[in-house]
C-alpha cells in the first residue's frame, strides 16, 4: 500500500514538472482583433525602465490587458526559456542569446532588431577620480565591476577593451548589468562597464563618461515572440507596439539608438 | 518515505543528466579545482570563525543568567530568517567601502573587505554561525551542569572547568554543530555574490561558478554541482561515525 502511494506520488511530481503551464493569460477569444489577457515579457535588465513605461502605454493602448515582466541577465532569461518557462515575449540584449533560444526552437517567427545600446563609463556622481578613458580606469588601484563575459553587456566590455587595446582586471565580474551599476552606486567600486540608458536611469547617483572604443561594440538587441506562449494575440501586439513610434520614442529618450 | 522520495529525486536528477563520458576532464579543469580550492578553504575557515566566535556566545545563551539573554537568542536567529542575499546587502552598509565600520577600516588600517577572499570568509561566516550557536547550546542545556559545579569544588577554575569538563562532555553537538556550519558555509551564495562579489580565483566559490556556468553551458554546470555534491556527502558520510556518534 505504502510503496503505491509513493508510487502515485512520484508519477505525478513527474508529470507535473513535465508539462508547461497553460492557465497563465489566456488570451480573450471574443474576437480576431482583441487583445486582452496577461502578457508575459521576459527582458534584459538594461531594458527595466523603458519597458516598464512602455508596458503602462501597451496597457492604456489596450484596456483589460496586464504585462508582466521579468527583468534578468539575458542569459539568465534564455536559460529559462529553454528549460520550459512560460512567457510570452524576450527581448534580449544580444543576437547571441536570441540565438540560443531560436536554436531551441522556442522561438515563432524571426526576432527583429529593436533598439541598439552603447556602453559608457559609469562612475560616482561628480566622478571625484576624474576617470575619462578605459586606459584610466585600467590603472592598478582603481577597482572597476564588470559584467561576467557571459552577459551581453560583459562580452561588448570585452570587446571595447580589446579594441582600445587595454587589459583591465575587475574586482567582481556580476552577473547582470543593473549588479555592476549597484556597486557604482554604493560606492564600492570607482567605475564599471555599464549601458549609456543604465548611467541615465541612475542619473542622481552615476556620470556616465563617454569613451569612443564603445562605437566597436554595439549591442543589437533583439525581440521576439515565443513558440508556446500563453498568450500569442498578446505576445504579437506587444511585438509591434515595441517597435512603433511611441515606444520608440520612449527607448530613444532612454538612450538607446535606433535599430 | 514520500520525504524521502522528495529529497533525493532531485539529487538523482544531477546524477542521471551527469555527462558521465565527459567527466574525468572536465572534473580537473582549472577553473573547476581553483572555485572547489576557495570554496572549501573559505568554509573551513569560517567554521573556525564561527567556532572561536560562537561556542562562547552558546555559552552565555546556555549557562548565565544574562537578562537580555532570549533577545540574544533571537538576534542570533537573524540571519537563520534572513534571505541570503539581504544578509550581504546588511555587510556591504557596514563593512564596505563606505559602510559604517568600513570606511574607518579602509581609512585607518586600510582594510577593505568586499571583493577579497576575507569577504568570502566573512559573509559565510554571517550565515553560518547561528547553525553553530544553536546547536552548541542545544549540548550545554543537555549537559548537566553538576559536573561543572563538581568540578569548582574540587578547585577548577572556570576556564579549567570549561576545558577539561564541559568541552568534552559536549564535543559531539560542537562537532554536529560544526558540521552543519561548514555545510552551510559551503552552499552560500547569495551574501557571498553581493558583498565579495565574483572574481575567479579570488571570490567565486563554487555555488557563484555553477550560477554563471549554468547560463552558458549546462554540462558545465552539472559537472560543478556533483563535485560540490560528491564533496559534502564524503565531509559527512566521514565525520559521521567518527565523532559526532549519533547525534547527526
Amino acid at each position: 500500500m505504502r510503496t503505491k502511494i509513493l508510487a502515485i506520488l512520484v508519477a505525478t511530481m513527474l508529470a507535473a514538472g513535465c508539462g508547461k503551464a497553460t492557465d497563465q493569460g489566456s488570451a480573450d477569444k471574443a474576437g480576431p482583433t482583441k487583445i486582452s489577457g496577461t502578457v508575459t515579457v521576459l527582458a534584459a535588465a538594461s531594458l527595466t525602465e523603458s519597458f516598464t513605461a512602455i508596458g503602462k502605454s501597451f496597457e492604456a493602448a489596450h484596456p483589460g490587458t496586464k504585462v508582466t515582466f521579468s527583468f534578468a541577465g539575458s542569459p539568465q532569461l534564455a536559460q529559462q526559456i529553454t528549460s520550459g518557462a512560460p512567457a510570452d515575449v524576450f527581448a534580449s540584449a544580444s543576437p547571441a542569446t536570441m540565438k540560443t533560444v531560436t536554436d531551441a526552437g522556442d522561438v515563432t517567427g524571426t526576432p527583429v532588431t529593436f533598439v541598439k545600446n552603447q556602453l559608457v563609463i559609469a562612475v560616482p556622481k561628480g566622478n571625484p577620480q576624474g576617470l575619462t578613458s578605459l586606459a584610466a580606469i585600467a590603472k592598478p588601484g582603481v577597482k572597476v565591476a564588470l559584467c561576467a563575459t557571459q552577459v551581453p553587456c560583459g562580452a561588448a566590455a570585452q570587446k571595447a577593451l580589446t579594441a582600445a587595446g587595454v587589459r583591465l582586471t575587475p574586482v567582481t565580474e556580476e552577473q547582470d548589468v543593473k549588479s555592476a551599476l549597484a556597486k557604482v552606486k554604493l560606492g564600492e567600486v570607482d567605475a564599471a562597464l555599464v549601458y549609456r540608458t543604465d548611467a541615465r536611469a541612475a542619473a542622481s547617483d552615476v556620470d556616465g563618461v563617454e569613451f569612443p572604443e564603445s562605437a566597436k561594440a554595439i549591442n543589437e538587441y533583439p525581440i521576439a515572440a515565443l513558440k508556446g506562449a500563453p498568450n500569442p494575440a498578446g505576445a504579437a501586439a506587444f511585438l509591434a507596439y515595441v517597435q512603433s513610434p511611441p515606444a520608440q520614442q520612449v527607448l530613444a529618450d532612454a538612450g538607446f539608438q535606433k535599430p | 518515505m514520500a520525504g524521502l522520495a522528495f529529497l533525493v529525486l532531485p539529487l538523482a536528477g544531477l546524477l542521471i543528466r551527469a555527462p558521465w563520458s565527459a567527466l574525468p576532464q572536465r572534473m580537473t579543469e582549472p577553473a573547476v579545482l581553483t572555485a572547489l580550492r576557495l570554496s572549501l578553504v573559505t568554509a573551513t575557515l569560517a567554521t573556525v570563525v564561527s567556532l572561536l566566535l560562537g561556542v562562547p556566545l552558546a555559552w552565555i545563551l546556555a549557562r548565565t543568567d544574562v537578562p537580555a539573554r532570549r533577545l540574544v537568542r533571537a538576534l542570533v536567529t537573524v540571519p537563520l530568517v534572513l534571505p541570503p542575499v539581504v544578509g550581504g546587502v546588511a555587510l556591504l552598509l557596514v563593512f564596505g567601502r563606505n559602510g559604517l565600520l568600513g570606511a574607518a577600516l579602509d581609512d585607518a588600517f586600510r582594510i577593505t573587505l568586499p571583493f577579497t577572499t576575507t569577504g568570502v570568509v566573512v559573509a559565510e561566516a554571517f550565515v553560518a554561525m547561528p547553525f553553530l550557536v544553536i546547536s552548541v547550546e542545544g549540548a550545554l542545556r543537555a549537559a548537566d551542569a553538576r559536573y561543572e559545579e563538581a568540578a569548582a569544588t574540587l578547585g577548577a577554575s572556570r576556564w579549567t572547568a570549561f576545558r577539561r569538563v564541559t568541552l568534552p562532555m559536549v564535543a559531539p553537538g560542537v562537532a554536529a554543530g560544526a558540521v552543519l556550519c561548514w555545510a552551510r558555509a559551503l552552499g552560500e551564495f547569495g551574501a557571498t555574490i553581493t558583498f565579495a562579489g565574483n572574481f575567479p580565483g579570488r571570490t567565486q566559490t563554487m555555488p557563484l561558478a555553477v550560477y554563471l556556468a549554468l547560463e552558458q553551458d549546462l554540462d558545465a554546470a552539472i559537472v560543478l554541482s556533483l563535485v560540490l555534491l560528491a564533496v559534502s556527502v564524503a565531509v559527512l558520510v566521514a565525520l559521521r561515525e567518527k565523532w559526532i556518534g549519533g547525534v547527526l
